[in-house]
């Protein structure tokens, strides 16, 4: 099984790699745009368990390890 | 008094800080490899800048994991002094040993230069021999210093503060704010004031021929707080 994690700043922290895409993307002409969050992807192969202890696992990597609690959000999602 | 200067994988500047405990200083240095599990009897330990484990993941995330860091960690629990200079105040942050967190530099580049400084507060082993309010100038090299603290604990997090980014005349403005910490904070102590952290080098501007001498100050500051304790 894999576990897809993807690892964003809260919302209210100033990304400023995400502001200077914006930027970048409005002067390309992409003007509608409201917002660029950048972020991590990480996926981690999991040998054994349900999709459920899996998912639970990963989430505990998460706060222990792959996000940084004061400052990111983490997205877990169990495929395969 | 006993100074252990800890060694990570990628740790640059822990012979700059050697140098200035050892030669300048004249104190007994060690160095203190991570893979280590005790201090060897040190009085205060040094987290020194650098790019341990090659940041990844996020700077200091991988270090704290050393076993150095357990050892430092109940080290700084029974009140032993703990310095984190640059990287070495990353690790302490994501050890949980300080309060907050690390980003990118709101310019989202390196920034390697001189800035100046006020002493916030001089009731700390750390700043004991500073003025209040003292203008002092140290280096900064780095590319994730800007210091983040959850809105609620910032209130609390502000009396810790020791340094904040200043002009030449002490003013703490957004202009003198050179990587856009929060409330530009450069340095700043957990609440029980036996461990500091901050961006700035102090061993980079412990001698007049590096341009400037006010980061011997804050070791002198140590050595004071150790004589009296």
């Amino acid at each position: 099984m894999t576990a897809r994690v993807v690892i964003t700043l809260k919302p209210g922290l100033l990304d400023a790699q995400g502001k200077t895409i914006q930027r970048a993307l409005d002067a390309l002409g992409f003007s509608h745009i409201t917002e660029v969050r950048v972020g991590k992807y990480v996926e981690v192969d999991v040998g054994r368990g349900t999709p459920a202890s899996v998912k639970r696992d990963v989430e505990r990597m998460c706060k222990k390890l792959l996000a940084n609690p004061v400052i990111e959000r983490c997205r877990v999602e169990v495929v395969r | 008094m006993k100074w252990g200067v800890v060694v990570f994988p990628g740790s640059n500047c822990d012979q700059d800080c050697v140098h200035v405990l050892q030669d300048v200083l004249r104190q007994p240095t060690v160095t203190l490899w991570h893979q280590e599990t005790g201090l060897r009897g040190c009085d205060a330990v040094v987290l020194p800048g650098g790019f341990s484990y090659g940041d990844y993941l996020r700077t200091g995330a991988v270090a704290r994991f050393s076993p150095i860091m357990q050892a430092v960690a109940r080290f700084a629990k029974d009140g032993g002094l703990v310095l984190g200079i640059c990287n070495g105040f990353q690790i302490l942050l994501e050890s949980g040993l300080l309060p907050g967190a690390m980003l990118r530099n709101t310019g989202l580049r390196f920034i390697c230069r001189s800035v100046t400084l006020r002493v916030e507060r001089t009731d700390t082993p750390f700043t004991n021999r500073y003025r209040p309010g003292q203008i002092v100038r140290m280096p900064i090299a780095h590319n994730e210093g800007r210091y983040t603290i959850e809105p609620r604990e910032e209130p609390t997090v502000r009396g810790q503060a020791v340094f904040r980014y200043c002009d030449d005349e002490g003013r703490v403005t957004e202009a003198a704010n050179p990587n856009g910490s929060t409330d530009a904070i450069a340095g700043l102590t957990n609440a029980a004031g036996n461990v500091l952290g901050l961006m700035p080098h102090p061993e980079r501007a412990a001698e007049a021929v590096l341009g400037s001498s006010d980061g011997r100050l804050l070791f002198e500051s140590m050595l004071e707080a150790y004589a009296h304790a």
